[in-house]
């Protein structure tokens, strides 16, 4: 008589394609485009360069994990469901791209908020998925 | 290219309309641009019909169920909250390029109370989650940029939804027609900082219309025509922080910068501006962005309340969106409409006295830009 089939363990899954997720102890990076000819970055990989128009030839980079607070909202009205307030923050890279994301471990005030401030990322299982997968998301919070 | 002229507009009162269809708003407010011009359905050769959230349901044929089935060439416009300005240029742009001698643009949009706009959708939310995609989120940050830039306060985009709110209990089309004081505004529930409540632009139902004609048209059968010194229309160029935060004022650069080249005017010609004030944040952003003043100098136009009916370079007399009411697909007429009115000395209260030259500007974030001089 066959044994019964384990149940597969949850899987991580990230919420969006560039965040990608490290197995055997490599860290979760945010992936890039590099326009090879023009060195753009995206966050997603184009036909052509939104910038120069030139064709192929994209790059895939990890993005550096670190980079400062370039302006921000604190959003205290959004969607049904969503726990406000919560930072909606523009943090530009060290590569020179920018990522929009939710800075945490920061009093949502004004005042509290200094642009450029340093800050890195971390991730963070935020749900599961209907198939029973914990979905990863990152988040950026204030570094020393 | 020949010269287009707007020959008639209308507009119904914006407010919310539960027992009408978006169709009887459209052809409510086309019937005033007729009965405005002189004319009858059977004289209109074309239709541009501006429509954002039944974008895929023909409402300029429906208009048309309610006007007339004449069976002219329609064409259904959607460009996120420049929509109604777009159908007004296509139909501009049919009469410029000398294919028909007599267009209608409609702009109708019945949003109820549909809540904020942005994020959500059928893919997985990230609300919350990676910061905030919805309007207000992404126009606080774009004022708190300039903050950043410019040590910008609060209060100066509070000063604005003051002054707008103010200017609308003159406009009895206006969605609201009450005046907010700078306490009540600073006061009032943050929605994403630094707009509050009333510094962010209600949903809400309405129509708007301009019927466009060839010079010859104008002079047989317009009255009061009102010369259209350029139409532009511009998408957004590539910037640095494009993929994450919308760039509003790019793309209002250029297309500022074509329309005062078309129109062979420069800002200090304009005796009124309509902006699209959605947010508090955007009318201050757009000052600098139109050219009314240099870069950081959009706080020092509105401490002197240089904008503000009565000053030398009023914006949004109307009430603007914040007060007047933003039903995405009306919203582009409605600035045409209002800028039209006050160069035929036809604004009543509100009237700018003597206006000769006006601006019509509208955003729709994805991005679309246009801009629209008039001239009397």
């Amino acid at each position: 008589m066959a044994a019964a089939e384990p149940a597969p363990a949850p899987t991580r899954r990230p919420i969006v394609p560039f965040l990608r997720l490290g197995t055997g102890g490599e860290p979760d990076r945010l992936m890039g485009y590099r326009c090879g000819s023009c060195g753009a970055l995206f966050l997603s990989n184009r036909v052509a360069c939104a910038k120069c128009s030139a064709e192929g030839g994209f790059e895939e980079v990890a993005l550096s994990p670190r980079g400062k607070l370039y302006v921000y909202s604190i959003v205290h009205q959004s969607a049904p469901g969503v726990p406000v307030p919560f930072v909606s923050a523009i943090v530009d890279l060290q590569d020179g791209i920018s990522v929009r994301c939710t800075l945490i471990d920061v009093e949502p005030d004004p005042a509290k908020l200094k642009f450029d401030m340093p800050v890195e990322m971390v991730t963070k299982t935020v749900r599961q998925d209907k198939e029973g997968n914990d979905v990863v998301a990152f988040f950026f919070r204030p570094a020393a | 290219m020949r010269d287009v002229f707007i020959i008639g507009t209308g507009m119904i009162k914006f407010g919310r309309f539960k027992d009408k269809n978006v169709e009887h708003l459209g052809a409510e407010a086309a019937l005033l641009a007729l009965k405005d011009a002189g004319i009858g359905i059977k004289d209109i050769q074309m239709l541009a019909s501006g429509n954002l959230l039944q974008a895929g349901a023909m409402v300029g044929q429906r208009i048309m169920q309610h006007l007339g089935q004449t069976g002219i060439p329609i064409i259904n416009v959607a460009n996120a909250c420049a929509t109604g300005s777009t159908a007004f240029r296509e139909a501009y742009m049919a009469v410029a390029a000398g294919a028909y001698d007599v267009a209608l643009a409609v702009g109708s949009e019945q949003m109820g109370k549909m809540g904020m706009l942005g994020g959500g959708g059928p893919r997985e939310s990230t609300e919350g989650i990676l910061g905030s995609e919805m309007m207000p989120a992404v126009f606080g940050q774009a004022g708190v940029e300039h903050m950043r830039k410019y040590g910008t306060k609060a209060e100066h985009f509070a000063k604005i939804s003051v002054k707008n709110h103010k200017h609308s209990t003159k406009n009895p089309l206006a969605q609201y027609q009450v005046e907010v004081s700078l306490e009540q505004v600073m006061s009032a529930r943050m929605i994403a900082w630094p707009n509050t409540l009333q510094m962010c632009c209600p949903t809400g139902d309405g129509a708007a219309a301009a019927i466009l004609a060839s010079p010859e048209k104008a002079r047989q059968i317009g009255r009061k025509p009102i010369r259209v010194a350029c139409s532009v229309l511009t998408s957004d160029p590539w910037t640095d922080r494009d993929l994450t935060m919308p760039d509003v004022s790019t793309l209002t650069r250029t297309a500022a910068k074509e329309a005062y080249e078309k129109a062979g005017i420069g800002p200090k010609d304009l005796d009124l501006i309509e902006l699209h004030d959605c947010f508090a944040t955007a009318e201050l952003l757009h000052y600098e962005n139109l050219g009314l003043c240099a870069d950081g100098e959009a706080a020092r136009l509105v401490d002197e309340g240089r904008t503000a009916h009565g000053g030398d370079i009023p914006v949004n007399v109307s009430g603007g969106l914040l007060s007047k009411g933003h039903p995405l697909g009306a919203t582009g007429i409605a600035n045409i409409f209002e800028v039209a009115t006050h160069l035929r000395g036809e604004a009543g209260a509100r009237q700018v006295e003597g206006a000769k030259t006006g601006l019509a500007h509208v955003i729709g974030l994805g991005s679309a830009c246009t801009i629209h001089v008039l001239q009397a």
